[in-house]
């Protein structure tokens, strides 16, 4: 068992790193620790846990601005705008039931650290794209800030893009501000059934390309669709298509049937709308299909980000190399991927169906330590950018006291 | 005046052999040496300042760019990145012992990829062009900076460079997905792709708005999207600027964000009016321009809401855009507000700070009474949805002294910004021009920890010093640790 640190304010985060400095400590960084299992296993000697370090510092819906400390819990803040018609626009997933936590356990420092999205990714953007602000301690013992609170800001480099998606890695969040934005009045899902994972994605591709402003596109194949928590699709008896519409009732109405007459040519077609559009697009942020809970579900587990008209070429090779179940979201550009344990838990197979693809990366989301430990969890980086990486770290974390090692060796 | 790097004796009296050198690398008219054929280079969209390079380099290939950043590494030559030089930062100003790296001749759009929604140009194209290049199949590249006729991609990724649009669609940073980039050692390296997000750190989102400090971009893949069916917009008159803030403060609760947002104080109104007959009210004190877009059914409802809300907040003139030229009408003053405030000032300084949306009328108010204070006058634009402010300080440089008071007028506006919770800069940059202003918004620690990121990309500081940074520290030095000394005891810290 490792010491645990759990500092009471941002105060304490730094007087930690300056400790660990001081006596050649290193520290794992984790909000509650929801999201521990992904990435290289921890190597550090104490775990610093910012879940004490919380509330909500100001939030002006007007503005539509949030502050709130990093180990804020997500769902506090989620139930706090939505109790005022916002929401976290980028929709962020939560990856408890994936690796068979309790789900909602996450912090908004870790929604941040792991640069989290959701379906409306396509529309909306990631964490990264609505992280106005940010006051952090970096593995130097110094606190610094950058951004503000307000949208549009070009002031000096842009840290909260880097801090976004780097793991702990940098700097210890203390202080996090984000944009909000107002909550769609209405939502409806148009279902395409039956579909081949290369037709899902034209017509994905094609709905994209239209007016409709659609603002998620999933396809689940047949065998992953049976998985799903809804009735209405797991007893569906095939593969599931959906295109979501949100905004305001009449123009809803108009895309959808602009949308129906765009998508009738490929499938027949079925909606849900309200309360089943909301579960279906939780389920699929959630991944629900693959959670670790599900029928034999230990398998090892990838998220592959591709260009999405790539997708089904990906994904197709991968389910029929290695007997896998995929689910695309993004309209294709993202692919979650189960597959049957094995040595490298798939690793070269996916890597090398995503490079004849066109590329992008793929990160290993779900697998025993052991294998976190052997294979790459993260897309290996050529070889300029893995310098540069290692430069940026060494430039924020010299000593690399800071969850060092979580996202390559040496990072 | 903000004082530039201190010249490098040794390195201009080297410049024949260096000119030769580029000459080797990027042949023919490439490489510009003589002083007249430089002189357009010697400014940005920031004409106060000037200044000559010591030789310009017009590279046509990433590979050139590639010889050039490394022969320049070697022989510890500054560079400054430049595309269109319509900063209004000074981010593209030369340097009297520097390269000027002209961006240019990189102006071919390399792929058009519509089933994943994305263009691949090289950074000298125009904005605008990639917009032109992919009108035909009714897509659009959303950032729309006002300069987008002239401005380059290049320009706008070093920048982050917003416009009208940006509240609701984003700025550049939300909508580029890969680069290929050359660092100062001439390694080529490409960051992002036709993919969303980083499978590492997001160095895409650093580049982004680094103001040509961290590399040279020789590519840039940018998401494109379907251009809304229609587009109306409202066009609303208010006695106060309190009523027209409150007006805007209510469009957002509830629930609506348009596709743009424009506010126009009286100077301005006035302005723009004299300059387009765009049929702007004259007897109000703000004007909002609301604009929606999307299916003709939300327009149509959002317009109506709108227009409720504008009548709630005591609008004495209120009119709905009836056609597509009227709407283009609406925004012609606006658009044209910058030549129009020209027009009737000899030189005008064009300021670009960021407040909280609900500031406004504070920050008009107390901008009034140093208007008042420094003599010189001000009229305002504002991207009012996102709370970018766009003050235009009037003056005329050949009267002695109103320049120096014009900027300290406009220092003195930007400090105010970051004193109401605000910035210095929301899409324009900080360049030469806020340099000396990062301060007021920055600790020592901060601006220490920016630079590391600097010294991650170029170590020697090659790349457009005196840019952004008011002191450029060595990177050992700031690589240097400065730990306790004494030990820490184990701190007062809840173990478990
Ligand atoms: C009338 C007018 C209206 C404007 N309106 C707006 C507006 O609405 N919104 C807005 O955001 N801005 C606006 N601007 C500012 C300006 O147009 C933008 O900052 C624009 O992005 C600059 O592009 P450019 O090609 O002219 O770049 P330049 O001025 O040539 O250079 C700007 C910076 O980019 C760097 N750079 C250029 N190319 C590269 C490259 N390939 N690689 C690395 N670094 C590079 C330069 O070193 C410099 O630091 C306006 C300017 C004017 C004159």
């Amino acid at each position: 068992m490792t010491d645990t640190l759990k500092p009471r304010d941002a105060k304490d985060a730094e007087d930690a790193v300056r400790w660990a400095l001081d006596h050649d400590k290193t520290l794992e960084v984790v909000g509650t620790g929801s999201k521990r299992a992904i990435g290289r296993p921890s190597q550090s000697d104490v775990t610093l846990n910012l879940s004490a370090v919380a509330g909500v510092t100001l939030y002006e819906p007007d503005e539509l601005v949030l502050s709130a400390k990093a180990g804020t819990p997500l769902a506090e803040i989620e139930a706090l705008v939505a109790a005022h018609g916002q929401e976290l626009a980028f929709e962020p997933m939560d990856y408890g039931p994936l690796l068979g936590g309790a789900a909602g356990a996450g912090t908004m420092g870790g929604v941040i650290a792991a640069n989290l999205s959701g379906p409306r990714r396509i529309k909306a953007g990631a964490a990264r794209d609505h992280f106005l602000g940010v006051t952090a301690v970096s593995g130097r013992g110094e606190t610094f800030k950058s951004g503000g609170r307000v949208v549009k800001n070009v002031t000096g480099y842009d840290l909260c893009k880097l801090l976004a998606g780097s793991w702990g890695t940098l700097a210890v969040m203390t202080d996090v501000t984000l944009k909000v934005l107002p909550r769609a009045e209405t939502t409806q899902t148009v279902l395409l059934l039956g579909l081949d994972d290369a037709s899902a994605v034209q017509a994905m591709s094609l709905a994209m390309g239209s007016s409709c402003d659609v603002s998620g596109a999933a396809h689940l194949p047949g065998p992953v669709a049976a998985r799903m928590p809804l009735a209405a699709v797991a007893g569906a008896g095939g593969a599931i298509t959906a295109l979501r519409l949100e905004g305001v009732a009449p123009s809803v109405a108009h895309r959808r049937n602009a949308l129906e007459t765009l998508m009738k040519p490929f499938a027949a077609l079925s909606h849900f709308d309200g309360a089943d559009s909301v579960a279906l697009w939780r389920a699929v942020r959630v991944v629900v299909p693959f959670a670790a809970s599900g029928a034999d579900d230990d398998r090892p587990v990838w998220r592959v980000s591709a260009a999405p008209a790539r997708g089904a070429e990906i994904g197709s090779r991968i389910a029929t190399q290695a007997g896998a179940d995929v689910l695309y979201d993004w309209a294709g550009g993202l692919i979650w991927i189960a597959l049957p344990p094995s040595g490298d838990a798939g690793a070269a197979m996916v890597r090398g169906a995503l490079a004849e693809g066109g590329g992008g990366h793929a990160t290993l989301i779900r697998s025993p330590a052991a294998l976190r430990a052997a294979v790459d969890v993260f897309q290996p980086q050529e070889s300029a950018v893995a310098a540069l990486a290692k430069r940026v770290k060494d430039g924020f974390d010299p000593r690399g006291v800071l969850s060092s090692g979580r996202m390559w060796a040496g990072i | 005046m903000v004082a530039m790097p201190a010249l490098d004796a040794a390195v201009l009296a080297r410049r024949e052999a260096i000119v030769h050198a580029l000459h080797g690398i990027v042949p023919g008219e490439g490489v510009i040496a003589h002083e007249h054929a430089m002189r357009p280079y010697e400014t940005d969209g920031l004409t106060a300042y000037r200044q000559l390079p010591m030789v310009v380099v017009l590279p046509e290939t990433t590979e050139q760019v590639s010889a050039v950043l490394r022969y320049c590494h070697t022989e510890g030559l500054k560079v400054v990145p430049r595309g269109a030089g319509t900063s209004l930062s000074g981010g593209a100003l030369p340097l009297a012992d520097g390269v000027l790296l002209g961006m240019a001749k990189f102006n071919r759009i390399r792929e058009i990829d519509f089933a994943n929604r994305v263009a691949v140009v090289e950074p000298g194209v125009t904005n605008l062009a990639v917009s032109q290049a992919v009108d035909r199949a009714g897509f659009y590249y959303a950032p729309d900076p006002s300069s987008q006729i002239a401005c380059t991609i290049g320009g706008n990724v070093a920048e982050n460079s917003g416009g009208v649009h940006c509240l609701k669609y984003g700025m550049t940073t939300n909508n580029v997905l890969g680069l290929e980039m050359v660092l100062i050692t001439g390694e080529i390296v490409r960051l992002g792709g036709k993919h969303f997000d980083s499978g590492g750190y997001d160095l895409l989102g650093i580049v982004t708005g680094s103001e040509g400090l961290l590399g040279v971009v020789t590519e840039v893949t940018v998401r494109l999207l379907k251009k809304p069916e229609t587009a109306r917009a409202v066009l609303v008159g208010f006695p106060t600027s309190e009523d027209a803030g409150d007006c805007v403060a209510r469009i957002i609760g509830a629930g609506i964000i348009p596709g743009g947002m424009e506010m126009m104080d009286r100077p301005a109104i006035h302005a723009a009016e004299a300059f387009v007959h765009a049929g702007y009210p004259l007897d109000v004190e703000a004007l909002l321009i609301v604009e929606l877009d999307g299916p003709q059914a939300e327009c149509d409802h959002l317009i109506e809401r709108v227009s409720e809300i504008a009548r709630a907040c005591r609008a004495v003139t209120l009119k709905v855009s009836t056609s597509e030229q009227e709407r283009l009408l609406f925004w012609a003053g606006r658009k044209a507000a910058f030549p129009a405030v020209g027009r009737i000032s000899p030189d005008y300084y064009c300021m670009d700070g960021t407040i909280p949306r609900g500031k406004l009328p504070l920050v008009l108010n107390r901008m009034r009474a140093m208007s008042e204070r420094y003599g010189l006058q001000v009229a305002n634009v504002f991207h009012a949805g996102d709370g970018n402010l766009h003050p235009l300080i009037l003056y005329d440089a050949n009267k002695p002294g109103e320049l120096d008071r014009a900027e300290q007028f406009g220092a003195d506006i930007l400090r105010l910004c970051v004193e109401v919770g605000g910035v210095l800069t929301g899409e324009h940059g900080v360049g030469v021009e806020k340099r000396d202003l990062m301060p007021t918004m920055f600790s020592e620690i901060d601006l220490n920890q920016q630079q590391r990121l600097k010294c991650a990309f170029d170590a020697k500081g090659l790349l457009n010093p005196g840019k952004v940074f008011p002191v450029l520290h060595r990177c050992a030095e700031l690589g240097r640790m400065h730990v306790s000394g004494g030990k820490l005891p184990f701190p007062d810290i809840p173990r478990f």
